[in-house]
C-alpha cells in the first residue's frame, strides 16, 4: 500500500523533474531538475528491490555526473542567452528523429511487457534471500565478463580522450621538479662577491 | 527489505515538512518592505566589475571526469567484494584485468600531468 503510494509519488516527481529539465530556460535550473529526477529514479530502484543500483544512482549520477554537468555549464559562456527561438531545419529534424526513436523504443518495451503478461510486482529484483548486490556480483564477473572488460576499455577511452582534449601544458606556471630542485649545486646557485667600497655591486 | 527503509522515509517526510514550513512561514508572518536599495551593493562596497557568469577553466571538467571514472571503478568493486566467495578464481582475475586496464589509464594521466593543478 505504502509502496504503491511511493511509486506514484516517485514516478510523478520524476516526470515533473524531467519536464523541468527540458523546459527551463536557465541551464543551471535544468541540471538541478536533473538531480531531482536522479533522486526519484533512485527511489524507484529502491522500490523494486534493487537497492544497490538505487544507491549507486545517487552516488555516481548525483555525486559525480551532475557535478560534471555543472562544471561543463560553467565552462560555457552563459552571458549570451538571447534565444530568438529560431532553430535550423537540420536541428529540428535531428531532435524529431532522436525523440521518435526513443518514443518507439519505449512503446516497444511497453508492448513487450504487456505481451509477456508480466505484472509490475513481478519486477521485484530480490525474490530470494540473496542480496541484490551479491546477485549482481555473481553474474557480472563470470557470465558477463566480456561486457565488463569492455566497460573498462570504454572508461579508458573516456579518460584518455578527456586528457587529450582538455589538458595542455601551461607556460610560466611554477611546478615542482624534484630532481632538478635537489640536483642544483652550490657553484651554479650562488656567487660570492666582495664589493669594493663606494661602488656597490654591478 | 523495504521495511528497513522506513526510517529513511520518515526522515524524508519530516525533512520535507520542516523545510517547506520554514519556507512558507516568512511569506505569512514576516514584514515585507521591498526597496531597491536593499538589493544594491553596500555603501562601503563597490559596483561589480564583471558578471558572475564568467567562464570557468576547463580543468574543472577534467578533474570531474577523472573523478567519475574512478568513482565507477570503485562502484564495480562493491559487488565484486560482496560476491567474492561465489565467483571463484575466474571472477577474481576478471576484476584484475579490469583494474589493470584502468591502471594503464591512471599511469597515463599521472605521467601526462593531468592530476597536477599548477
Amino acid at each position: 500500500m505504502i509502496a504503491d503510494i511511493l511509486f506514484f509519488m516517485f514516478a510523478s516527481i520524476l516526470l515533473a523533474g524531467s519536464l523541468g529539465v527540458v523546459l527551463s530556460k536557465n541551464p543551471m535550473y535544468s541540471v538541478l531538475f536533473l538531480v531531482l529526477s536522479f533522486f526519484n529514479a533512485a527511489g524507484l530502484f529502491l522500490l523494486i528491490g534493487a537497492e544497490f543500483l538505487g544507491l549507486l544512482l545517487m552516488m555516481v549520477y548525483v555525486g559525480a555526473i551532475a557535478v560534471m554537468f555543472l562544471f561543463v555549464l560553467m565552462t560555457v559562456d552563459m552571458t549570451q542567452q538571447d534565444d530568438d527561438g529560431k532553430r535550423s531545419p537540420l536541428f529540428v529534424t535531428l531532435v524529431l528523429v532522436t525523440g521518435g526513436v526513443l518514443l518507439f523504443e519505449i512503446i516497444i518495451s511497453i508492448l513487450a511487457g504487456v505481451a509477456s503478461n508480466t505484472r509490475l510486482s513481478e519486477f521485484v529484483a530480490t525474490q530470494s534471500d540473496v542480496q541484490n548486490i551479491v546477485q549482481l556480483g555473481q553474474v557480472l564477473f563470470t557470465n558477463y565478463v566480456y561486457p565488463f572488460i569492455a566497460v573498462s576499455m570504454i572508461l579508458l577511452v573516456g579518460m584518455v580522450g578527456a586528457i587529450v582534449l582538455t589538458h595542455r601544458k601551461r607556460e610560466g606556471a611554477l611546478k615542482q621538479d624534484i630532481s632538478e630542485q635537489i640536483g642544483r649545486t652550490r657553484e651554479e646557485s650562488i656567487e660570492i662577491v666582495t664589493p669594493s667600497l663606494g661602488k656597490g655591486i654591478s | 527489505m523495504l521495511e528497513e527503509y522506513f526510517p529513511v522515509l520518515i526522515f524524508l517526510i519530516i525533512g520535507t515538512g520542516i523545510s517547506l514550513l520554514f519556507t512558507a512561514i516568512p511569506f505569512i508572518v514576516a514584514e515585507r518592505k521591498p526597496d531597491s536599495e536593499k538589493l544594491s551593493p553596500y555603501e562601503c562596497g563597490f559596483e561589480a566589475f564583471d558578471t558572475a557568469r564568467k567562464r570557468f577553466d576547463v580543468r574543472f571538467y577534467l578533474v570531474a571526469i577523472l573523478f567519475i571514472i574512478f568513482d565507477l571503478e570503485v562502484a564495480f568493486l562493491f559487488p565484486w567484494a560482496m560476491a567474492f566467495g561465489d565467483i571463484g578464481l575466474f571472477g577474481f582475475w576478471s576484476m584484475m584485468v579490469f583494474l589493470l586496464v584502468l591502471t594503464v589509464g591512471f599511469i597515463y594521466e599521472w605521467k601526462k600531468g593531468a592530476l597536477e593543478w599548477e
